[in-house]
């Protein structure tokens, strides 16, 4: 008897193996590559401004007591002018948003401002990725919400949609 | 000037690499691409040569100091080259930083470089990088409690296929 439910167990460690093999073959795969510093202080960086009348962006202004956006963007990028009216109803809702210009030029994103609005308190020129790449961002548009003592607390992958709007305003919020 | 069609891999367009002197004639050139003279197929080419000369467009600023220029010294160079081959392009999926033509790419290898040539190793760099993106970001991944099943598995597996050999032959001798 106790063979013979021996026997069985090569067979149930294969339906195991398959089982598992084909969840992982039709779950829809996440191929995002988030950034590992969630929850961590953000970098030092201070970047030059990117335009004329628009200061730069620093780590201290991030650890004034509020929690605010850091939006990395570019002129040159396409989902960037779908989340720019987002960006606006972010604002509007009370949202302060600064702002990385990953290679750009100061002509391209003053232009880009001018026709898709401007959420942004300061635009740091982030001309070789420099910064983009110490707070582990992987691509533009990406937002993260950073809290009042300067931490990385939630990091938002390609643009804002509508939908996304409230998650992010409730993320600031509990940041508070 | 055309737009280039194919601007990530200009060495795959035919005649690229043969052709490039006589891209200088481009306008005389090109007006012959409607002509009756493109049976040889020749004038074909010296079109697509042009389209491959014209300069990269997509990106508005220079690429950074070291993305496409190597360190002057030979040993820190080939370390560098080393660990960009094993560093995933986060916007290409499937080709490391060393292979790709994407400006992230380019930054990357500029901080790959920039970085061992400031005299940090390699192993620092990757760190580093894993520090911020994740065991993803390398095709070599370091062993972790995901990882481990995939080399402990066959090593496992042999072990049993030992015991179970080792049982049956065992069994058959009386």
């Amino acid at each position: 008897m106790k063979r013979q439910l021996i026997l069985w167990v090569p067979f149930a460690v294969f339906v195991g193996v398959a089982i598992l093999v084909a969840s992982a073959l039709f779950a829809p795969a996440d191929r995002t590559v988030k950034s590992k510093l969630i929850g961590q202080p953000l970098p030092e960086f201070a970047l030059d401004p990117m335009i004329e009348g628009k200061p730069g962006l620093a780590t201290q202004a991030f650890a004034t007591g509020r929690p605010r956006l850091l939006n990395i963007f570019a002129s040159w990028c396409v989902p960037c002018i779908a989340e720019a009216p987002h960006l606006m109803a972010l604002k509007e809702a009370g949202a302060t948003i600064d702002a990385i210009a990953i290679r750009d030029e100061p002509d391209a994103v003053a232009a880009f401002l001018v026709r898709h609005g401007d959420p942004y308190r300061a635009i740091g020129d982030d001309a070789e990725r420099r910064v983009q790449l110490n707070l582990g961002s992987a691509g533009v548009p990406e937002t993260f919400v950073i809290d009042g003592q300067g931490r990385i607390v939630m990091q938002h992958i390609g643009d804002i949609r509508a939908e996304d709007v409230p998650e992010i305003l409730a993320a600031l919020e509990a940041a508070e | 000037m055309t737009q280039p069609r194919c601007p990530r891999h200009p060495g795959l367009v035919p005649g690229s690499t043969v052709r490039l002197a006589q891209s200088q004639e481009a306008p005389t050139t090109r007006k012959r691409l409607s002509g009756p003279r493109n049976k040889s197929g020749v004038t074909v080419f010296v079109g697509f040569a042009v389209l491959a000369v014209s300069p990269v467009s997509a990106q508005t600023t220079a690429p950074a100091r070291y993305a496409n220029t190597q360190l002057a010294d030979p040993a820190r160079e080939a370390e560098a080259k080393s660990l960009m081959e094993q560093v995933r392009c986060l916007t290409c999926e499937g080709q490391s930083v060393a292979d790709s033509d994407a400006d992230m790419a380019g930054d990357m290898r500029a901080l790959i470089r920039e970085r061992i040539e400031g005299g940090e190793s390699a192993g620092q760099v990757r760190q580093w990088l894993i520090d911020r993106y994740g065991d993803q970001i390398t095709y070599d991944p370091p062993m972790s409690a995901l990882s481990a099943p995939l080399w402990l598995a066959p090593l496992a597996l042999l072990a049993i296929g030992i015991l179970v050999a080792r049982r049956s032959f065992r069994r058959r001798r009386p």
